[in-house]
């Protein structure tokens, strides 16, 4: 492994901000750790940086402890979050800044930040003043001086989070294409699911200090490792249910689960695709899938709010009786105005049982 | 289109008028004319025959070369050396924190407060004939420049806490740490990232206290001796003592043109640090210290503190009561010698002369202060920026010999009023009144004034809900600093106090100047009252001052 973390632990007054943490790179493996913010997410990278003394535990770079080794010999890079760029040197300064703290000639610095900007996309940019430029090109200039150096591993802290959604939607793809080309091992954080799941290889959600869950970016969007990861991940329908062999008695009425699930006390996720939305007074029981095994029926809901998402449409529906809002999705042309009442049912393909 | 465009320019040009023509009149008049009227008498003799080849000849003597060459090299080495002692410390108090942090700042800040005659005081309680070195080892260090060394470190330490460590508690430990992540190690991060983006404010602080030490009277004044005199002992010695105007007068040229030198840079480096720097909150900052290194430091810090900031005020007030009561006592008597009156009359006086020239400060400073931070403000306005620090260069004793000489006569015929000493006083409060208000003008957002305008505010409202929350602290800071200073006058004061009235300062200088452990210790203990008088007013300073990013 090209970096592993063996129960470390930062601790911060009262409270650890890195609790017992275990965690493995390899080699060109790109890893995105997932967090809200507090998460410990920030933290994890200090950490392996050497910018934050653990207080307990080990961090290991090819193996070697590294508790006695100085942030600058650590060689890895890390691109801060607000870029840190400095604002007394061009951006060529920049760029060769770690080249000229490893005492490389002057000849090779130049050829080495000509073809980091080309590989950017700054080529020329080199005598640019760094506050003369945008957002987007800050970015690229510090991911340039990043991996100047050549670091064994490249640390990103919330590598897009300054930027507007479209911009970040590129880059995010660019970033990926040019690591994998490059061959660079990543260990990236950031709290925009969107993000780590196009950039990464595998994800390590966070939470309060602890990871939460750690897969690959579809292990992971498919069964959520717990309430919490679901509801991070941009999941509304989650609640406590009794699963009884493939009937779950939730706060919506009964539904139908997958076979194997867990039984008893558990938290169920219904995916927004798993709720079948009939209009009108008409039972969507028909041909839905859902409610069979003698479930109480059909649930009927109003229709609270509508958004649009592209070819489809999410919808907020308020169970009639006391029963939590439930986030659905259905196509455009089938789409419900707020305000109609509909019947619920559900699709056991996309409910899961967590714990 | 073109009618409304012009009015408000006129509109707008005439309201800067309006708020800088008091603040010129008050520099013309009290200043640039009391100046100008010294110099010209010198060069020129009663007679009104011009005596410029014996000027020249002046500086040719070699007695003038060596007073030029001792103020030039003390100036340079006081400067140097309090870097060098206070730059560590800058470090410790912007970035690491411990238990006391606050006490220890607040403390390192009172000497820049206490008036220099009491720093010379309680140096002379320390190395002085008598002193507690004196006593121990035999050490005495008064008459030789290593008093004086000492002394304006003590003074100026806090210029360099406050411009550099200001500064330094708000960049971004961010950019160290980029440059650690680049493979550079703790000092080469410092050496590239940090010492560049503070390097316009440690020239800020050189200069600063260059102009301080290179302009030192009462310092001088008290621990120096023969061959240990700078340009502005020599002035006074020259005009007060041997009524040599024309060597005085070109000694008074000399130190104008090196001072108008030294604020022209400092113009220029003030200029360079508005330049764009990361800046963040100061409070998120600091750290606990990691590392034996780290301790060490703070350890270092704290025992320079202890013997160069706290030993010479404390072995002062040690002194004062080494009779007991008996010297304050001897302060309640008249004694017939040196004052008409008892010296503890002394307080009373400089309470009021502080107060006075304190009102007049932050009225002149406030006008120009709020000329200097319009928007438009063009280049003269900021050239008069420039100008109104002069008066913290151009020698004191020369300002308050002019006073004596120019404003003696109809329609200016002050001499005999109490007002001549709180207008001199206010002269040298006008420049801190200005650096410390003019940062927070110009930090009022000019969109908040938009946003209250829009919700409704009249421009009277906007000035009062908005200018005014933002600007009171500081205005406050100001007086208190203004009052301060005014209260540690003493180049200008000594010439034109009357014998009757003297000052903390005068009296103290007076009492130290006079043979015999009486006349010692009550100018011990004199200071004591003037540095407790200026320490509660620094203390409630310190309270109100929540950031530290002023430039003193």
């Amino acid at each position: 492994m090209l970096l592993s973390l063996e129960g470390a632990t930062v601790r911060f007054g009262g409270g650890a901000a890195l609790d017992a943490v275990d965690l493995a790179v390899a080699e060109h493996e790109i890893v995105c750790v997932l967090g809200p913010s507090g998460s410990g997410k920030s933290t994890l990278l200090r950490a392996v940086a050497g910018l934050q003394p653990t207080d307990a535990g080990r961090v290991l770079l090819d193996g070697r402890d590294q508790a006695r080794v100085p942030a600058h010999r650590r060689g890895v890079g890390l691109m801060f979050q607000d870029h840190q760029l400095f604002p007394q040197r061009d951006v060529a300064g920049n760029v060769a800044f770690g080249l000229r703290m490893r005492g490389v000639g002057r000849g090779e610095q130049a050829e080495r930040v000509a073809e980091l900007l080309e590989l950017v996309g700054l080529p020329g940019a080199g005598r640019r003043a760094v506050g003369t430029l945008s957002g987007g090109e800050q970015q690229r200039v510090a991911l340039a001086r990043a991996l100047a150096p050549s670091p064994r591993l490249l640390m990103l802290d919330e590598p897009l989070g300054q930027l507007d959604r479209t911009l970040r939607e590129r880059l995010v793809v660019e970033l990926r294409d040019l690591f994998g080309r490059l061959g660079t091992t990543v260990l990236a954080v950031t709290h925009d699911q969107g993000e780590a799941f196009a950039l990464a290889d595998r994800v390590v959600v966070m939470r309060d200090g602890r990871i939460a869950q750690s897969g690959t970016p579809l292990e992971v969007w498919q069964r959520p490792a717990d309430a919490f990861v679901a509801r991070f991940l941009g999941f509304e329908n989650v609640a406590r249910a009794t699963v009884t062999g493939t009937v779950a008695d939730t706060p919506w009425g009964r539904a139908p689960v997958p076979e194997g699930s867990a039984q008893g006390e558990r938290t169920v996720l219904v995916r927004p695709s798993g709720v079948r939305v009939a209009s009108g007074d008409a039972s969507g029981a028909g041909e839905g899938t859902g409610t069979g095994d003698g479930s109480g029926g059909v649930l009927r809901c109003l229709v609270a709010g509508r958004t649009f998402q592209g070819a489809q449409v999410s919808l907020r529906l308020r169970p009639e009786g006391r029963a939590p809002e439930l986030e659905a999705v259905c196509p455009l042309r089938d789409a419900p105005a707020p305000g109609d009442t509909v019947g619920v049912s559900f699709d056991a393909g996309e409910i899961v049982v967590l714990d | 289109m073109t009618t409304t465009a012009t009015r408000g320019r006129l509109r707008s040009d005439a309201a800067r008028l309006g708020l800088m023509a008091v603040p010129v009149a008050f520099f013309a008049v009290f200043f640039a004319y009391p100046v100008v009227a010294i110099v010209l008498r010198g060069l020129r003799g009663e007679d009104g025959v011009w005596r410029l080849a014996e000027a020249a000849r002046t500086l040719a003597r070699p007695e003038v070369r060596d007073v030029l060459w001792f103020t030039l090299w003390q100036a340079l080495a006081s400067t140097a050396l309090t870097l060098v002692i206070a730059l560590p410390a800058a470090y410790v108090f912007a970035r690491l924190r411990f238990p006391g942090r606050e006490l220890l700042r607040a403390v390192v800040t009172v000497p820049f407060v206490l008036p220099t005659v009491v720093a010379g005081a309680a140096f002379l309680a320390v190395i002085g004939r008598g002193g507690l070195f004196d006593e121990l080892w035999g050490v005495r260090l008064d008459g030789t420049v290593w008093a004086i060394l000492l002394a304006h470190v003590f003074v100026n330490f806090a210029v360099v806490v406050r411009t550099v460590g200001g500064l330094w508690a708000q960049l971004d430990p961010g950019q160290e740490e980029a440059a650690r992540m680049l493979g550079a190690s703790r000092f080469a991060a410092w050496r590239t990232v940090t010492l560049p983006a503070l390097g316009p404010a440690i020239a800020a602080a050189a200069l600063m206290i260059f102009l301080f030490t290179f302009t030192s009277f009462g310092i001088v004044q008290v621990l120096g001796g023969p061959g240990v005199s700078t340009l502005e002992t020599e002035i006074y010695r020259r005009t007060a003592d041997l009524l040599d105007l024309t060597t005085a007068a070109v000694l008074s040229l000399v130190q104008f043109a090196a001072v108008g030198g030294v604020l022209a840079v400092h113009a220029w480096t003030v200029r360079r640090r508005e330049a764009t720097l990361r800046l963040v909150d100061p409070a998120t900052t600091a750290r606990p210290p990691r590392g034996a290194g780290q301790w060490l430091l703070i350890a270092g810090v704290l025992l320079v503190t202890a013997v160069l900031i706290v030993l010479p005020p404390a072995v002062l007030v040690q002194r004062s009561f080494s009779a007991g009561l008996g010297y304050y006592r001897a302060l309640t008597e008249e004694d017939g010698g040196a004052f008409l009156a008892a010296p503890v009359e002394a307080v009373g006086n400089s309470l009021e002369y502080a107060l006075a020239a304190t009102a007049i400060a932050v009225v002149i400073g406030g006008l120009a202060a709020a000329a200097l931070a319009r928007r438009d403000a063009g280049r003269w306005v900021r050239g008069f920026d420039a100008l109104l620090m002069l008066p913290l260069g151009v020698s004191a004793v020369t300002v308050g010999f002019g006073f004596l000489i120019a404003l003696d006569e109809p329609p200016l015929d002050l001499r005999a009023t109490w007002i001549l000493v709180p207008l001199a006083q206010a002269l040298v409060g006008v420049p801190f009144v200005v650096r410390t208000m003019l940062p927070v003008l110009r930090a009022v957002d000019h969109r908040l004034r938009e946003a209250a305008a829009v919700l409704g505010a009249s421009p009277w409202r906007v000035w009062r809900e908005v200018d005014l929350p933002m600007v009171r602290r500081a205005l406050l800071i100001a007086a208190g600093f203004a009052f301060a200073v005014s209260l540690g006058e003493f180049g200008a004061t000594v010439f034109i106090a009357r014998p009757d009235n003297p000052t903390l300062p005068v009296a103290v200088a007076k009492l130290i100047g006079r043979p015999g452990d009486l006349n010692y210790g009550q100018a011990m203990a004199l200071s004591v009252i003037l540095m407790v008088v200026c320490a509660v007013a620094l203390l409630v300073l310190e309270r109100l001052r929540g950031d530290r990013t002023g430039e003193f």
